[in-house]
């Protein structure tokens, strides 16, 4: 869907700052969340998972926990279907381990109980016999011939033979003379990155209340990021049909792409199922750090030559991801952002994945984008530094832009890469001086978006109000966003419009909410569900006027004559039109079904100040400033809550958040006091640049804005951290013992 | 395990509840009076969305027994608006966007109450050093900060 000829339009709804239909609910407490329905009769259930890395099951002793008075069912991955597809079958097999367990906190078994502390005594009477396997947990080792074999036989068609069979996923693209490209350069810098995991850290685990029927109907509430999802996942796991299961999507409490899975959804069924009771779990939060989605560990090599005037000749990246103990793809992803904000002329880019003994990596804001833009950002400031450049004018000069080839295949259309570089020239914040152990650092940021696929419908009610139905969970505000949208569309005010997120069944498929999708597709979607409601309000009075439909326009909230030749009529108002619709042929809607591309991709560029404690190792970040193209900037608040909410979440990648798992393959920092998040005395404040160079995809040129912002963190925070400690930093996160390292050699 | 009767006072109302030796203040508020406002982000006292006051004590009630509030003032969310009248942090969160999620809006508007019964004029610094203690993934609290500081400016001069 192409963007409106009209050129500066002038927006009434779009760009203000009105407010959030969830915002009474969401400052009240009275907003419900994935653990706070509860059901009559429903019971509790609790999940009993692998104290091991990796180990074969050789028995489940269910008896004991069955014996225990209150408890009502156990299930095991017996329990669950065996669906043939390879991505469902990863699903059951996480949700419950069959043969073995791949990773400390794999779920194993699972009770319901009349209460939760009945629930918890029960699951300590299950036994399990295990086998111990050896075990890998770091991804260099796990490529090595002789690594422990995590699953065998899953390695894509695309993997060399004679590789390690953790060894699943293999890419390489690029274009042009690498070595000629090499040979051009007067200074090449080859360097070798790692990435610790990190996980979303989302506040609400993640929680569900299930109700099954033997004859297979079933309801389920659930924080996630995609309703239609949990159906798909919950009916190939529990081998009933989708349109039997009604899954309803809850008030969630964050997801950054960690609610765009299902863990305990399919197994609350199936303990539902078996009791005949609903059924509620509620994750704890040492069960969110160990079983759920941490992103991927890393280890990249990255190697650029530049001229000395800052021509970038040739660059090469070889990335190795780690997804957990299962295959994964997010290094294609990786790979084909690492290098997207340069034009190049030679430019090669492989990437492999590998399974090691880690929980099931799920997509985290940008998935696999981060980390490569964190090594190729370094090397890139690094050559800047050695060669006396700077960094900013080398980004300038190299800059791809409309028209470039970008690294991984598509050409450039319309992009904001060089205006928000030049935004970030022009800041203050890049002339601003700098006092000892100060330095300052910037880096590009890149993310595709996504559109996909997407249903509206919308609803004009007889009173001149308009409900919109859409299918994808809020996060961010989108409700208001899309709101705005259909209020701007129609000419009526905001506050006369009510956006709903519909169950499985009220509404056609749509995506999850991932992809910083939602705002550009369904609200593209929404604006051509209110255009097709247009037509039919002005079909309705041409009738009334009896003059051809083509005679009546649609402006500002009414139905008018086009011109002279059609007639003397007073305009006629939605309200009024919606209020006779019975005598004009029923009720009026619109709807829209589409699989949306034109998403548009989208730039960043983010600007740090640090300054590093040579006693501690501690790194305090002193400003920060923010630079992204959102295309169209719906509602300001929200984008900037998106820019901010991303680059912080960067902080804590880049500073202190990690994955630490110990010889024994246990994840030894699952809570939120040693795995530590960024929290409000470690922050300044995080300013904020919006830009807007429409996208030739939407309507209204809207871009996704909500994963670029934490792409850049990483690698604008290593560059102003070694530049102030004067030592090149190589590994994330630079905790302070590390750094401390570092420093003093 | 028998449960034990316990009498308090919940946001002003006389409260009776039975709940066992061992089970949190946030489960009684949870699952036996249906006050679900506080959330477990965590369940040890690190995240801070259960914050609920205790005496006129900012508490985690994650970390507070059921039986420990027998003959207490317990302060929730629920009760922070008077009616359709939003208290003036729950306002301004509104107009300045201080939440995305909204899951730990709860407890950082227990927490920033607290805060500004004390100090109703504090300094940047000391807003995001009170409210350390609670987590939020979505804001980077950059809305937060300012939030709290244009609600006490309102408040002083209320």
């Amino acid at each position: 869907m192409a963007f409106d000829a009209q050129a500066e339009r002038k927006f009434k709804v779009v760009g203000t700052r009105v407010a959030r239909p969830d915002g009474i609910d969401k400052v009240t407490g009275k907003a419900a969340y994935g653990a706070d329905i509860s059901a009559p009769g429903m019971l509790h259930g609790r999940i009993l998972r692998s104290p091991h890395a990796h180990a074969r099951i050789s028995s489940i002793d269910v008896s004991a926990a069955e014996q225990l008075a209150g408890v009502k069912a156990v299930v095991t991955g017996a329990d669950l279907a065996q669906p043939e597809d390879d991505f469902f079958a990863d699903v059951a097999i996480n949700c419950l381990a069959r043969d073995k367990v791949l990773y400390d906190g794999h779920a194993v078994a699972a009770v319901a109980a009349t209460s939760k502390a009945i629930a918890k005594q029960a699951i300590r009477l299950i036994k399990v016999d295990y086998e111990i396997l050896p075990h890998v947990t770091d991804v260099d080792a796990a490529m090595k011939p002789d690594a422990p074999v995590i699953q065998e036989g899953r390695a894509l068609e695309t993997v060399p033979a004679g590789m390690s069979q953790n060894v699943t996923t293999h890419c390489q693209f690029g274009h042009g003379d690498i070595e000629a490209g090499f040979a051009k350069a007067d200074k090449i810098i080859e360097r070798s990155f790692k990435t610790a995991a990190t996980h979303q850290g989302y506040i609400e685990p993640q929680a569900c209340m299930a109700s099954l029927g033997s004859d297979g109907r079933g309801e389920v509430w659930c924080c996630t990021q995609g309703q239609y999802m949990v159906r798909a996942n919950c009916a190939a796991v529990l081998g009933v049909e989708e349109s039997q299961l009604r899954i309803t999507a809850s008030e969630i409490g964050g997801g950054f792409g960690g609610k765009t899975s299902t863990f305990i959804e399919p197994v609350a069924l199936a303990l539902s199922r078996k009791s005949g009771k609903p059924v509620k779990i509620v994750m704890t939060r040492d069960e969110v750090l160990k079983a759920t989605g941490p992103t991927i560990s890393t280890s990249m090599d990255i190697k650029i030559g530049m001229t000395k005037d800052g021509r970038i000749t040739a660059a090469r990246g070889e990335l190795r991801y780690s997804g957990g103990a299962y295959p994964n793809e997010t290094v294609d992803m990786g790979a084909q952002a690492a290098f997207a904000a340069y034009d190049l002329e030679a430019v090669e880019t492989v990437g492999w994945n590998a399974m090691t003994n880690r929980p099931k990596e799920i997509p985290y804001r940008a998935p696999g984008a981060p980390t490569a833009i964190y090594a190729v950002e370094s090397v890139v400031d690094e050559l800047s530094q050695e060669l006396g450049l700077d960094p900013l004018d080398v980004r300038l000069m190299n800059a791809a832009r409309k028209g470039t080839l970008s690294s991984y295949g598509p050409t450039f259309n319309e992009i904001g890469l060089v205006a928000t570089l030049e935004a970030a020239k022009a800041h203050p914040h890049y002339v601003a001086p700098l006092g000892p152990n100060q330095g300052r650092g910037l880096s590009c940021g890149f993310w595709f978006n996504f559109g996909g696929n997407t249903c509206v419908s919308l609803n004009i009610n007889d009173d001149g109000t308009v409900g919109v139905v859409e299918g994808n969970p809020d996060i961010g505000g989108s409700r208001a966003s899309i709101s705005m949208m259909a209020a701007e569309e129609l000419g009526v005010p905001y506050d006369k419009v009510r956006t709903v997120i519909a169950d499985t069944s009220s509404l056609g498929f749509n995506d999850i909410t991932d992809g910083s999708r939602v705002t550009f597709a369904v609200g593209l979607a929404t604006i051509e569900a209110a255009r097709a409601a247009i037509k039919e309000m002005c079909r309705r009075v041409a009738k009334i006027w009896d003059i051809d439909e083509e005679a009546v326009l649609w402006e500002d909230g009414y139905a008018k004559p086009a011109g002279p030749n059609a007639g003397e009529h007073p305009p006629m108002s939605l309200a009024e039109i919606a209020a006779i619709a019975g005598n004009t042929g029923g009720p009026i809607a619109g709807h829209h079904e589409v699989n949306a591309d034109g998403a548009g991709v989208s730039f960043g560029v983010h600007l740090c100040d640090t300054e590093v404690d040579p006693e501690t190792g501690a790194t305090k970040i002193l400003r920060y400033t923010v630079f992204q193209d959102a295309g169209k900037a719906v509602h300001p608040d929200y984008v900037e809550g998106q820019m901010q909410g991303g680059a912080v979440q960067g902080i804590g990648w880049a500073l202190n958040e990690e994955y630490i798992y110990g010889e024994d393959g246990r994840l030894q920092n699952a809570g939120f006091l040693d795995y530590r998040v960024p929290v409000a005395s470690d922050l300044p404040d995080i300013e904020t640049v919006i830009l807007e160079i429409p996208n030739p995809g939407h309507p209204y040129g809207v871009r996704g804005v909500g994963e670029t912002p934490i792409v850049p963190p990483l690698a604008a925070i290593a560059n102003a951290v070694s530049r102030a400690a004067g030592v090149r930093m190589t590994e994330l996160p630079m905790s302070p013992p590390r750094l401390l390292k570092a420093m003093t050699g | 395990m028998k449960t034990i009767p316990v009498e308090t006072t919940i946001n002003g109302d006389s409260t009776e509840f039975l709940c066992h030796a061992d089970e949190s203040l946030l489960d009684v508020l949870r699952d036996r009076l249906g006050m679900t406002g506080a959330k477990e982000g965590c369940g040890t006292g690190d995240c801070g969305a259960c914050s609920v006051m205790l005496n006129g004590r900012l508490v985690c009630s994650c970390l507070v027994l059921g039986v420990e509030t027998q003959g207490a003032e317990v302060e929730t969310i629920e009760g922070m608006a008077k009616g359709e009248e939003l208290h003036p942090l729950q306002r301004v969160f509104l107009e300045e966007a201080a939440l995305q999620c909204g899951v730990c809006t709860p407890g950082i508007l227990v927490a920033a109450k607290a805060l500004l019964e004390k100090n109703p004029d504090p300094t940047d610094t000391e807003v995001r050093y009170w409210l350390a203690g609670n987590l939020c993934r979505c804001t980077g609290y950059d809305k937060i900060i300012k939030a709290v500081q244009i609600a006490a400016a309102e408040m002083r001069s209320a």
